[in-house]
């Protein structure tokens, strides 16, 4: 196997030294750009629709969310860190929250541990509906029948908000995870709901893959495009939906399970092209899994309490001196939280491993030698979400 | 020497017909609109426009209009000043001369001429001059690109609509759209000939192409050039673009109309009414085609027009020939 490093990156060619110009046209896509996920700033050295070189720059949307961790009380940080991945929320706190317990050696109630997974296999089906639609818009534009995937995925999306918020009374941050437990029990007729709504979304699921993989158009355009190779996606830290496109079989729920996912077996979906039709059919059958995972860990959600005694909520809580790091699989692949803790009141530092970042760091190698139009499409394809990159 | 009925012929009669269609036009596209809103948003299970004009937002056009008109006009500094605001009044009022070339019943059109079908063709192909100079007269990167696109584009894509276009020129013998209304079958050319199915099908690519709708939406494409050739124009120059596009879309319709689907004739009385109620049809499907699909890449979409389109056209043409013996 080639090692990562001796993948280079196309870095922008270098200024004319007597004009003091680029040799290609530099475009500037973004941070104000319809299909920019958010506020990426692309600068793309193009040669007619070529494109030669592509220079990243982010940190548009850095709020400090690790700073801001180190001055808040333990058990208030949680809910801040939902708003990073904003699309699969349950995800950064469920992996916050297993970095403390870790600290401190928590012992975390079973029906909670499983209720979370629920959380996080229910958010996973919602964001891999936003990616498709998403992708579908930089497929199809606001003006055309991108839009109507779009619409049709946030449609199918709303039924996972409508399950969260019978479940935590909130639709888009549900804030289950808490420090040693979980805040929400399921309510009386939960699964009755989960059923139906579950049910409704995997029956749409075949329409979305009419609209968009039946049709020759789409197959033409993201077929062969923006090939990511094992090697380098291994190299760049690649994870998720994204690295499993590439022929890595990489789930944390599989390789380090935790929690429910000990007694669970989750099939890993895996394929092998690497292109960005391949990262869309991984999401796909990633949240025909997830459906079924859903049902599965409701059904054998164990009985009990759903947090310790006592449930960690006060703000003069110091948690052990240490470090610790956990990951949670999240929608995008591996969330991870490290923290080091002095015992204090708030964490001496927190640093989040985001898996936007380490698959949006592909496209400097991937998107040389392909078209404008690809860049959105790879773009999709590796769907970042920016409050997940810049932090 | 001047009298009464040559300075009528000279100059009142143009200037009435020339606002009677201006009118008819400007009428038409208001319900052009609406329908793409309202039809748009059904199929994406939406609502649609709502509010104003309740309860269906009826109003929603003129509103939409009347927003456009109280825009700044804003122009940038490093523009081609001249080619800048001359641009969207060439793209704007191009598709109005076409419509004056429609036989909208028999015998009535605003401007008759034996060879109204090449003129109209002629007319047709003009918008995407406007929006090359556009694009390069807004000195923006966007437009540049998206200019170079409509340039590769119009180039493609006007062989395969003409070809189709005169198709039934060729077989009926004239280039008088209102004796080629005539000379059509009682179901039209579409069914009522042969090469009534492939000529429609290469004039409706090349259609879509040359209106600017999805797949062919290249020049646009704003998921990529965000608003391609307009992307620095706003208020009523922006609009006069979408009037343009708009209005181009309505007038190939009413072109198919007239070429394939029998324009003004119909069932008890022929006239207007069923010219236009065919032609808002007409848009109609064209709008679901167009809420249907994603885009295809221009180096793709230029290899399914050269490799694939332009010798059908070719064949067709023969074929065509061919058959008129």
């Amino acid at each position: 196997m080639i090692a990562a490093s001796q993948i280079e990156p196309v870095r922008p060619s270098p200024l004319d030294s007597r004009t003091g110009e680029r040799r290609e046209m530099t475009l500037h896509m973004g941070p104000q750009h319809p299909s920019m996920h958010g506020v990426l700033h692309l600068v793309v050295g193009l040669d007619g629709e070529t494109v030669k070189w592509v220079d990243p720059d982010i940190g548009f949307l850095h709020r400090g969310v690790e700073k801001l961790c180190e001055t808040l009380p333990w058990d208030a940080i949680a809910p801040v860190l939902e708003r990073n991945d904003y699309l699969a929320p349950s995800t950064n706190s469920h992996a916050f929250c297993l970095a403390v317990e870790g600290l401190g050696g928590v012992d975390v109630p079973r029906r909670a541990q499983w209720l979370r997974c629920l959380a996080d296999e229910l958010s996973r089906i919602s964001s891999h509906l936003v990616a498709w639609g998403t992708m579908g818009v930089d497929l199809g534009g606001a003006f055309g029948g991108g839009t109507s995937v779009f619409l049709y995925c946030l449609r199918e999306r709303e039924r996972i908000l409508d399950i969260m918020q019978e479940w935590t009374g909130t639709r888009f941050h549900p804030n289950l995870s808490q420090i040693g437990g979980a805040r929400y029990d399921v309510p009386a007729g939960f699964d009755r709901l989960l059923d139906t709504k579950l049910a409704e979304i995997d029956a749409k699921l075949d329409e979305m893959i009419s609209m968009m993989e039946e049709s020759p158009i789409f197959q033409a355009r993201t077929r062969g495009i923006g090939v990511l190779s094992p090697e380098l996606a291994l190299g760049l830290g690649a994870c998720g939906p994204v690295a499993r496109a590439s022929g890595l079989a990489l789930d944390l729920r599989k390789t380090r399970p935790y929690e429910a996912y000990k007694e669970i077996d989750v099939p890993i979906v895996v394929r092998t092209e690497g292109d960005a039709y391949a990262r869309y059919r991984v999401r796909i059958d990633e949240a025909r899994v997830s459906i079924r995972l859903s049902r599965q860990i409701l059904a054998g959600l164990p009985d009990g309490p759903i947090h310790g005694r006592p449930p960690v909520r006060s703000s003069k809580h110091k948690a052990p001196a240490g470090t610790s790091y956990a990951a949670v699989e999240g929608a995008r692949g591996e969330l991870g939280v490290w923290i080091r803790s002095d015992k204090e009141m708030s964490p001496t530092r927190v640093r989040l491993r985001s898996p936007s970042f380490a698959n949006l760091s592909a496209i400097v190698y991937i998107l040389p030698g392909h078209l404008i139009a690809d860049v959105v499409a790879v773009l999709g394809s590796l769907d970042p979400v920016f409050g997940d990159v810049d932090r | 020497m001047w009298t009464a009925d040559s300075i009528l012929e000279t100059f009142v009669f143009p200037f009435a017909i020339s606002l009677a269609t201006l009118s008819v036009f400007m009428t038409a596209l208001i319900p052009v609109l609406w329908i793409e809103r309202k039809l748009a948003a059904r199929l994406q299970g939406r609502v649609g426009p709502y509010e104003v004009g309740s309860p269906h937002g009826y109003l929603q056009p003129i509103a939409d209009v009347l927003k456009l008109l109280s825009k700044a006009d804003m122009i940038p500094t490093q523009a081609d000043r001249l080619l800048f605001l001359f641009a969207p009044i060439w793209t704007g009022t191009c598709a109005l001369w076409g419509v004056a070339l429609i036989p909208f019943a028999p015998g009535l059109a605003a401007f008759r001429s034996d060879i109204s079908l090449v003129l109209l063709l002629a007319v047709a192909s003009l918008p995407g001059l406007g929006q090359m100079a556009a694009g390069w007269a807004s000195a923006n990167k966007y437009a540049l690109v998206s200019a170079l696109r409509v340039v590769g584009q119009v180039a493609a894509f006007e062989i395969p609509l003409i070809a189709g276009a005169i198709t039934p020129a060729i077989v009926y013998g004239s280039l008088d759209l209102n004796t080629l209304t005539e000379a059509q079958p009682a179901v039209g050319f579409l069914f009522g000939h042969p090469l009534g199915i492939p000529s429609f099908l290469l004039f409706l690519v090349g259609m879509l192409a040359e209106g600017n709708r999805t797949p062919f939406d290249i020049a646009e494409a704003e998921s990529e050039l965000i608003a391609g050739v307009t992307i620095e124009y706003s208020g009523m120059r922006f609009a006069l673009f979408y009037i343009g596009e708009y209005g181009s879309l309505f007038l190939f319709g009413l072109l198919a109309c007239v070429l394939w689907f029998g324009g003004f004739r119909g069932p008890f009385v022929p006239g207007p009414h069923w010219l236009l109620l065919k032609g808002f049809a007409f848009f109609c499907f064209v709008t679901i085609l167009r809420w249907s699909f994603i885009r295809l890449r221009i180096d793709q979409f230029l290899k399914i027009s050269w490799s694939g389109f332009v010798p059908a056209s070719f064949l067709l043409v023969l074929l065509a020939v061919w058959w008129v013996g």
